[in-house]
């Protein structure tokens, strides 16, 4: 059976104004239905440039990427995108119609339908009472609340969060990872979440991806600790083994300068 | 910093503190005296000003005592409801915004072409940096002599210096509009699939409408002076023209009142297009969106 994503042998390459970096060399993963899977990696790993072209907006220069066994070309609504910064909603719309929006134009619902959608999703987000309001009148917590309420809302085929929570206080990120896992418990949808903490994976995730960085190479794919929080120190555990993992590189590199 | 003798603080208990319900307490407001009422409305305390000046206007005018050179301010006030009875200014100033709104929106659309062009392709955005760098600072009127040469003396050639007045700074300032419009609402735009020119109109030109919006107000006053300015000249020779003839003709017959009557009459209608049409857009636009930069 074909898995919900796979990508396969990825290689990514950009060009800065003087050099073509490598971002990832020959990565690949599975996805499937229901999997809430983590990308995990320290800043230069290309975890972020990966979910990118995941999304479609950059071409592999190696390797294919497959969603339902169709191959990604370009930038679609069926794989929603939840990004880091706050100004991801548009300025000019309310809350209501910024969730509403990607359902008209992409022809998914007429009019009255999208709202109801959009009424419904924001609910589940709890900021129905919001719904007329302008984004720029939202804290940074709500707005990212919103964004994930729009990508939602499409009922897309796989959710792409990139590090949606990077920017929050210690604080709200807390309250966000709980809201998140109980929106998984209640629609059940299939999410990939970038991110470079460890605990937020361990916490977000059911499946763990560790890329390596210079170029970002797949280190390891790991289960996640189980949510019913029968074995407390599993997490603990689990936390230490992914840091021994990431941490190693650097000893390595420390060797190798001295 | 540390002072070099500090040593660390003692020792102090921890605190826990019960928080009382402090929901109902009133709120502490002092109701405004009828004064700060007054003084914090904008328009009135912008009122207030206008008329100390034409008080000063009145009494230099009366000591002056001279309508050749400085007419007083209840003359010009005269003469301009006199203009606005017989008919003769209003229709000065309908041939003058003809022309104007013709040139403008002719003006506004060519920018439109040339900046969609140097949105999509990279030569487009090479030649709408030349032409405006090299055009832009060029004053409209210069290009006067030329235009009557080319189309005579005709609404034509004022068209020619407005588009000219109107096209750079509204194509300059749209141009680099579209191009700060951040990378995340782009991305945003793709994800829904926008692409063509229904990106451009549901996202770029709603994300980048704020500098849109400047170009569009300096266009307005650019235009609107190069056009008095060539009637200046232009109407002299037409027999016949706008407000910017008005104004030449009364010179010359020396009814220097109703020479003050047109510019008060062109600085009304800046005014009125300013915070009339200008601030009702900003105000159900860019502040209610947020986007506005003061």
């Amino acid at each position: 059976m074909t898995p919900l994503l796979d990508v396969d042998g990825v290689t990514l390459q950009y060009k800065t104004r003087d050099q073509l970096v490598t971002a990832t060399y020959r990565v690949g993963f599975r996805v499937e239905p229901g999997d809430r899977f983590v990308v995990l990696g320290p800043s230069g790993c290309g975890k972020s440039t990966l979910l990118k072209a995941v999304g479609g907006y950059l071409t592999p220069v190696e390797g294919t990427i497959r969603l339902k066994g169709e191959r990604v070309t370009r930038p679609g609504p069926d794989r929603m995108m939840v990004f880091q910064e706050f100004d991801q909603l548009l300025p000019w719309k309310t809350v209501r119609e910024n969730v509403a929006f990607p359902l008209l134009v992409s022809g998914t619902c007429a009019r009255p339908a999208a709202l109801e959608r959009a009424r419904e999703y924001l609910a589940k987000v709890n900021l129905g009472e919001y719904a007329d309001r302008y984004p720029h009148t939202l804290s940074g917590g709500m707005k990212q609340r919103v964004a994930i309420a729009r990508a939602m809302a499409m009922q897309p085929d796989v959710l792409l969060m990139d590090e949606p929570f990077a920017a929050l206080d210690a604080l709200t990120r807390r309250k966000m990872q709980d809201e998140l896992l109980e929106l998984w418990d209640g629609i059940g949808f299939t999410m990939i979440f970038v991110t470079h903490s460890i605990a937020e994976a361990i916490k977000v995730g059911s499946r763990i991806l560790l890329l390596s960085p210079h170029p970002g190479q797949v280190k390891a794919e790991l289960a996640s600790v189980p949510r019913d929080g029968a074995d407390p120190d599993a997490a603990r555990r689990l936390e230490a083994r992914i840091h021994e993992m990431l941490f190693a590189d650097t000893v390595e590199a420390d060797l190798a300068r001295a | 910093m540390r002072a070099p003798e500090a040593q660390a603080a003692p020792a102090r208990p921890e605190r826990i503190v019960e928080t009382v319900d402090a929901s109902g307490l009133a709120v502490a407001t002092a109701p405004l005296t009828p004064w700060e009422t007054i003084a914090n409305n904008d328009a009135l305390r912008k009122l207030a000003i206008l008329v100390v000046l034409a008080v000063i206007w009145e009494l230099y005018a009366r000591r002056l005592n001279n309508q050749l050179l400085v007419p007083t301010f209840s003359a010009t006030v005269q003469a301009f409801v006199a203009g606005v009875l017989s008919g003769e200014l209003p229709l000065r100033v309908w041939l003058s915004i003809k022309v104007l709104l013709i040139g403008y929106g002719a003006g506004v659309l060519i920018a439109a072409v040339l900046t969609a062009l140097a949105t999509t392709t990279r030569i487009g955005s090479d030649l709408l940096e030349t032409l405006t760098a090299m055009f832009n600072p060029l004053p409209a009127i210069a290009l006067l002599p030329l235009a009557l040469i080319w189309f005579g003396l005709s609404p034509l050639s004022l068209a020619f210096v407005l588009i000219h007045s109107v096209l750079w700074p509204v194509a300059l300032n749209t141009h680099s509009g579209f191009v700060s419009v951040s990378p995340t609402l782009r991305m945003v735009g793709k994800n829904y699939g926008l692409r063509g020119l229904r990106y451009v109109a549901l996202i770029l030109i709603p994300a980048a409408f704020p500098s849109i919006l400047t170009g569009l107000k300096i266009g307005w006053a650019f235009a609107w002076r190069t056009l008095i300015a060539a009637e200046l000249v232009f109407g002299v020779q037409s027999g016949s023209g706008g407000l910017g003839w008005y104004i030449v003709n009364n010179k010359n017959v020396l009814d220097i009142p109703n020479v003050f009557a047109a510019l008060f009459t062109v600085i009304l209608i800046g005014l009125a297009v300013e915070n009339g049409i200008f601030r009702t857009i900003e105000a159900r636009t860019i502040r209610r969106w947020g986007m506005a930069t003061s």
